[in-house]
């Protein structure tokens, strides 16, 4: 792979710029003087690209749509706050560990400009590479493992397998009796893999944005897309028509609802994904550990708390809530695994709505209407993904032409078979 | 949560349940005479509504039968349960049926079934 494209350092010259001599400043007067992040900005009447979703994907492709392609007329329309979604709900686990090279490159992109994302956009992203652990309980999921460990290998992505004493050293917490009802047996860990602070993503990335001259208006919610014959010609928003001959869609759980408005069909069902926190108690643990087979994963914030994940729900849902059931499970995992949380309180529970890819794996695509493209299918896995996704997603708008790392990613692989299945990276783990 | 009302069983906790996914999907009859287009339709192609949806559930913890309802996907409330090889007769779901693009398709594919048909008895 070729040296990534990073674009132009966003704030370089600006008087926003965050530094020791800009603290300093904003010292003297009290810190009343600071400029806001990103200007509350009203709808034009025309834009060269309209993004549809202020999460931290649209936001991204808005930012390296400016600073790699230097096109600077853009709008990021959000129906509620920037990194409402789920930017702002999810547990932020990072890795680039997937089984086939298409995602193993998708993936690692993402992570190599994770890797210095904060310098770029001069935002404290709280980006931690705390390692991610991911365990096996039985023979066959030591067996998987091992195959799993070698394919991201010989992608040149670090992973390493650790035996239950070496997993016993990381992470002090967890029980390693033998005679678990599932044991741990082994795991394999990728130590540049880790968690950023998910708000920061959207506001770094709002920010750096905004410098460069992109409008975000929020409380922004695209209606319809219209066209005329097959070319799209903007959206009708609750603040007006908006006017673009380039359109893309990045609506996370929302997706098939702007699919449906331009007459389209994804192959997505949106469910709710839930995670909740603990009160916040004493560091604990300081890597990311996952668990496939007891569908439960666990971390802790730097404000203390336990922060665990699961499952989706079965069924599909809009209601950005999950139920019970799926709660209690994963703290029965919890429990086993890690005795000492179990005298934890639950802090709150929430949920996400997700769009799940029969594959899981992203939908990155053109579509058949001219100037629409549509950026879905992360389900529950795609804030890892969120830099390399932006990136990959503006060079298509851009060019109208996907890059070798986008190009699997197209939706005509449903019509092909070209799958990427990654059920087995993506089911439970996130 | 849900409160499902198996038709058999009465009111049950979703736990018990399995999820189908779209009601009154049809699987094409020849697979291998149809498009890529249509038989990736059949197979990943769902109706994903924000609002009311026909869906498939069993009951796999109880009777094990299969039975369709009519549901909100956004405040979850159930409209109507009723047997899978049925249609809805509440009339929002009844809408919601008639709306589905596959109607469409299935009414072109009739129409042409029917003029092949006739242009072999001709
Ligand atoms: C509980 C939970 C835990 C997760 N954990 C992880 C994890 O540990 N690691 C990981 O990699 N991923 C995780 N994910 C998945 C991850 O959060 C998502 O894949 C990712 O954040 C998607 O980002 P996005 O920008 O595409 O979507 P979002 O952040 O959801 O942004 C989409 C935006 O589009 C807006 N929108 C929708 N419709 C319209 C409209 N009509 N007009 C205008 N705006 C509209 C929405 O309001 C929303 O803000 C998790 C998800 C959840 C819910
Ligand atoms: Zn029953």
């Amino acid at each position: 792979m070729s040296a990534i494209n990073r674009g132009v350092r966003a704030l370089k010259n600006s008087a926003k710029r965050y530094s020791l001599a800009a603290l300093a400043r904003n010292a003297f007067n009290g810190h009343n003087q600071w400029t806001e992040a990103w200007r509350n900005a009203k709808p034009r009447e025309a834009y060269d690209v309209v993004i549809i979703g202020g999460g931290g994907h649209g936001l991204a492709t808005a930012y390296y749509l400016a600073s790699v392609h230097g096109i600077r007329n853009i709008a990021v329309l959000e129906k509620g706050w920037i990194g409402g979604g789920n930017t702002g709900r999810n547990t932020t686990i990072i890795r680039s560990n997937y089984l086939w090279d298409e995602s193993a490159a998708l993936y690692e992109h993402a992570l190599k400009l994770w890797e210095g994302l904060s310098q770029d956009l001069n935002f404290n992203l709280m980006f931690s590479q705390r390692g991610v652990l991911t365990l096996a309980h039985s023979e066959h999921e030591m067996k998987e493992m091992s195959r799993r460990v070698n394919a991201i290998r010989l992608n040149g992505i670090d992973s390493e397998v650790l035996n239950p004493m070496e997993i016993k050293a990381l992470v002090p917490i967890i029980d390693i009796n033998p005679g678990l009802r599932y044991p741990v047996m082994g795991g394999f860990l990728q130590k540049r893999g880790g968690t950023a602070r998910h708000d920061a993503v959207a506001w770094g990335y709002a920010r750096a944005a905004d410098d460069f001259g992109v409008d975000i208006i929020q409380n922004c919610a695209v209606t319809a897309i219209r066209r005329e014959g097959d070319q799209v010609t903007g959206v009708e928003t609750n603040q007006g028509f908006i006017k673009a001959a380039k359109i893309g869609c990045v609506a996370s759980g929302h997706s098939g609802v702007l699919a449906a408005m331009a007459g389209l069909r994804l192959p997505i069902e949106s469910r709710p994904l839930q995670a909740l926190v603990s009160e916040p108690i004493k560091p604990v643990i300081d890597t990311v550990v996952m668990s496939n087979a007891v569908h439960m994963y666990i971390s802790q914030s730097d404000k203390g708390e336990l922060v665990l994940g699961a499952g989706t729900d079965a069924y599909n849902s809009y209601a950005q809530r999950g139920s019970l059931p799926i709660i209690e499970h994963m703290l029965e995992a919890a429990v086993e695994l890690y005795p000492i949380v179990s005298r934890v309180r639950v802090l709150r529970t929430w949920g996400g709505i997700v769009d799940t890819c029969p594959d899981a794996s992203p939908i990155i695509s053109k579509t058949s209407i001219k100037g629409l493209y549509f950026n879905c299918g992360w389900g529950t896995g795609g804030f890892k993904a969120t830099p390399g996704s932006g990136h990959v997603f503006a060079d298509l708008i851009a060019r109208d032409t996907p890059n070798a790392i986008a190009a699997p990613f197209a939706l005509s692989r449903f019509e092909s078979g070209h799958l990427i299945d990654e059920h087995g990276a993506a089911g439970v783990a996130h | 949560m849900l409160l499902i009302d198996c038709p058999w069983c009465g009111p049950r906790d979703d736990s018990e349940f399995q999820y189908g996914g779209e009601a009154h999907k049809r699987r094409p009859p020849a697979p291998d005479q149809v498009s890529d287009a249509v038989w990736a339709d059949y197979l990943f192609h769902n109706q994903n509504p924000k609002g009311l949806y026909l869906e498939r559930w069993r009951h796999s913890a109880g009777c094990r039968r299969w039975f369709n309802i009519a549901r909100d996907t956004v405040s979850h409330a159930v409209l109507e349960v009723y047997p899978a090889d049925a249609l809805p007769s509440n009339a929002a779901a009844r809408a919601v049926y008639e709306q589905n693009w596959r109607r469409e398709n299935e009414a072109a594919a009739n129409a042409a079934a029917v003029a092949e048909t006739t242009e072999i008895g001709a």
